[in-house]
């Protein structure tokens, strides 16, 4: 994309711009559309309609709700640490604004073409309890400070088993670049790695197994370094109130709303990335049937974006379902059962992938 | 060397989502563990005792809805039994029916707030509204007896503000049928969920002993294991004649006592009241529900305690009668008062989190605490 944008403007500086400001065109709407789906998805999981006035269906609602949000006071309470405090929700939103750019949405479009990408995007995704530290720090309130130190216990603690099944992903297909992890699982369904990968061997099926076991294990811990129920802990809001955003109001509590959805997706989309099959199409693509060459890239964006959305849609789907564990559970299923298992995993799928 | 630290002291409430109204809980902590839970009371403190006395009997009991405001119909009914066995008035046979069906279908009512709102105090928001969109067939059937959907006003002394909507009885069948499907669906949404069951099995013990010590009733004293109910060990009204079973904790996922037993006991309570609920249907007899109110409502010199068994534990009413219209005092044993006081005792120990969820399990209503 990058390099098209060069040709079309013949300026690399521009272009480098345009193309980092590409992930915002979805990121934005994305937020906009998850947080109705979020409010849709609760109320007629409670037999209630969810949100009804604004729009048909509500579907403007959200809309409504960011204008009013940009035009609450930013209140920044006395006794705390204003430069800090002011710069936390940027770095949140900036630690998941970075993920994007080494997603590949599609073969034509990937941010940042980079060879090391998923560890690009584990190394970023930490600036986010950077962020929430600090943010919980310099608010100057215990709540907010519980909140911030379980955050960053659990992103940390989490981002082992994550990093073990992506080891494991890595060792399966040989290659750290996302774009050509996707480009690997082409063509059809049973070619995505949950299902062992594309080629056609004895090990494949003795791969769907561990496939499973690592796609389930990667979920879970994907849902604990989102903050997702049931491991909302830091947000805990019938504990800790609202955790390390407590003291926050207006556009900067926004940020940290736009950073939730946006990493909700970023992690889906990983999901989708490492094991199902990326932005390719499970059943095929229209565009080769029509001979519309240039038809592909954009129907490969929207099945990136309707995968990701499945995961995200399971995510709300567990948080208006589930329970929330404590934190102390919380960091015995990592420490006990994830990373053990992850362990093993990676130890099997070593294994089958050397035979 | 050894690095110097202090306690750190948290201001819980009384603005926060999960005290239960306006309580304020100081707690100390030792990093996430409690060493010591005080609650700070009197937020929400209307003088109701004090009021009672420069008002005639009648006009008390609008003050009494608004004690256990989830319980309004059993506040009624503690005050109005006392003011009765006071003045000696016998009451038709139809007033004693219709009260012990208004008394259970409140105690599902408000169990169904105490079950909904633990969920959400764990985390669960769903079985919250669940149990919500069936309170409110509950309400709906007060509302066509009496016009109010929280605080009733209902039961007068020595008899009703109304008799039953003629689809009365055939609605509070229909919900019965409705409702019991539904407890088994929010128990297999959250009591037998596996988070759920390690988020309160083991959490917030309390022994028989320490219970009986503190005096706590109800469904807390029950979860302990102690087998006592006013409505069967000292029966008022015309409970005597019901059957029914008074489910206590067994320590099925934990230990006896603990918040998951505290929460089930009022699982199986709610089916009980359905059973009291359609025994008394069944038995309901035609009357005037009138003929026994009194013209004047002025009680001979002297002092009655009536003591009853609400949704929440023992609520007593003290009422000292000097042979005016006007009580001279008037005293509420507090059910969720003196369950409250055992807070700290159970919290000792426990995490922040837990905090939470041993308060959500005494379950308790900050205008009765405060009164």
């Amino acid at each position: 994309m990058y390099d098209f944008l060069v040709d079309l403007i013949g300026n690399e500086i521009i272009a480098a711009f345009i193309s980092a400001a590409l992930p915002v065109v979805f990121i934005v709407p994305f937020v906009i559309f998850g947080v109705l789906m979020e409010r849709k998805v609760a109320g007629h999981m409670q037999d209630r309609l969810g949100p009804m006035r604004v729009g048909y269906h509500g579907i403007l609602q959200t809309v409504a709700d960011f204008f009013k949000l940009l035009q609450k006071e930013d209140i920044v309470a006395d006794g705390i640490d204003k430069k800090f405090f002011n710069f936390a929700p940027y770095l949140v939103f900036a630690g998941s604004y970075a993920v994007y750019a080494a997603l590949p949405f599609s073969s034509k479009y990937i941010g940042a073409d980079i060879d090391l990408g998923i560890f690009y995007i584990i190394a970023v995704s930490g600036l986010v309890v950077a962020g929430i530290l600090m943010a919980g720090w310099t608010s100057n309130n215990k709540y907010s400070l519980y909140g911030a130190l379980r955050s960053a216990a659990q992103i940390v603690s989490y981002e082992i088993p994550t990093a073990l099944i992506i080891l494991s992903m890595v060792m399966l297909t040989g290659t750290l670049s996302l774009a050509e992890m996707s480009e690997m699982q082409t063509a059809y369904f049973w070619n995505w790695n949950i299902f062992g990968g594309a080629e056609w061997s004895f090990t494949k099926l003795l791969l769907i197994p561990f496939m499973f076991a690592g796609f389930l294990l990667f979920y879970i811990s994907s849902l604990a370094e989102v903050n997702r129920t049931p491991f909302d802990m830091p947000e805990a809001e019938s504990e800790l109130v609202g955790g390390y955003h407590t003291e926050y109001s207006g556009i900067k509590f926004s940020m940290f709303f736009l950073a939730e959805y946006a990493n909700m997706f970023a992690v889906s989309a990983l999901v989708s990335v490492l094991f199902f099959g990326g932005y390719h199409s499970p059943i095929g693509y229209v565009g080769n049937t029509l001979g519309l060459e240039a038809l592909i890239p954009f129907e490969q964006v929207f099945w990136f974006a309707a995968k990701g959305i499945f995961f995200v849609f399971v995510q709300m789907w567990l948080r208006w379902t589930l329970p929330r564990v404590r934190v102390d559970q919380l960091m015995t299923i990592c420490w006990k059962y994830l990373i053990p298992y992850a362990f093993l995993n990676l130890l099997i799928i070593g294994i089958i992938t050397l035979i | 060397m050894a690095i110097k630290t202090e306690q750190l002291i948290l201001n819980m409430g009384p603005q926060h989502p999960s005290t239960h109204g306006v309580l304020r809980l100081e707690v100390e902590l030792e990093g996430e563990v409690v060493t010591k839970v005080k609650p700070h009371l009197g937020y929400l403190h209307r003088c109701f005792e004090k009021h009672a006395e420069a008002m005639s009997y009648p006009q008390v009991i609008p003050y009494t809805d608004r004690m256990d405001y989830l319980a309004s119909m059993y506040n009624n009914f503690g005050y109005v039994l006392a003011v009765e066995k006071l003045m000696g008035i016998k009451v038709p046979e139809r007033v004693e029916y219709i009260r012990i069906i208004m008394g259970e279908l409140q105690r599902i009512a408000s169990h169904m707030v105490a079950l909904g709102t633990y969920g959400l105090d764990i985390g669960a928001f769903t079985p919250f509204l669940y149990l919500f969109r069936d309170r409110e067939k509950i309400l709906t059937l007060f509302e066509m007896t009496c016009g109010a959907r929280l605080l009733y006003n209902y039961m007068w002394v020595g008899g009703l503000s109304h008799d039953l909507h003629p689809d009365f009885v055939r609605m509070t069948r229909e919900f019965i049928s409705y409702f019991r499907p539904n407890v088994v669906e929010v128990n297999e949404l959250l009591t037998f969920n596996k988070i759920f069951i390690e988020r309160t099995a083991n959490i917030g013990i309390l022994p028989a002993d320490t219970a009986i010590n503190y005096g706590i009733t109800g469904p807390n004293l029950r979860a302990s294991g102690v087998k006592w109910d006013l409505r069967k060990n000292d029966p008022y009204s015309i409970y005597d004649r019901f059957d029914f079973e008074i489910p206590v904790g067994e320590g099925t996922m934990g230990t006896v006592g603990d918040c998951w037993d505290r929460y089930y006991v009022r699982v199986l309570e709610m089916e009980q009241s359905l059973r009291i609920i359609e025994q008394a249907l069944d038995q309901l007899p035609e009357g005037d529900i009138n003929e026994s109110i009194p013209k004047r409502i002025k009680p001979p010199a002297g002092s009655v305690y009536q003591r009853v068994e609400n949704s929440k534990g023992e609520l007593g009413y003290f009422i000292i009668s000097d042979g005016t219209l006007n009580p001279f005092r008037v005293k509420v044993r507090a059910p969720s008062f003196v369950n409250l006081s055992v807070l700290n005792e159970l919290c000792r120990g426990h995490m922040v989190a837990d905090i939470i969820a041993i308060l959500g399990s005494i379950d308790i209503v900050l205008g009765e605490v405060d009164r």
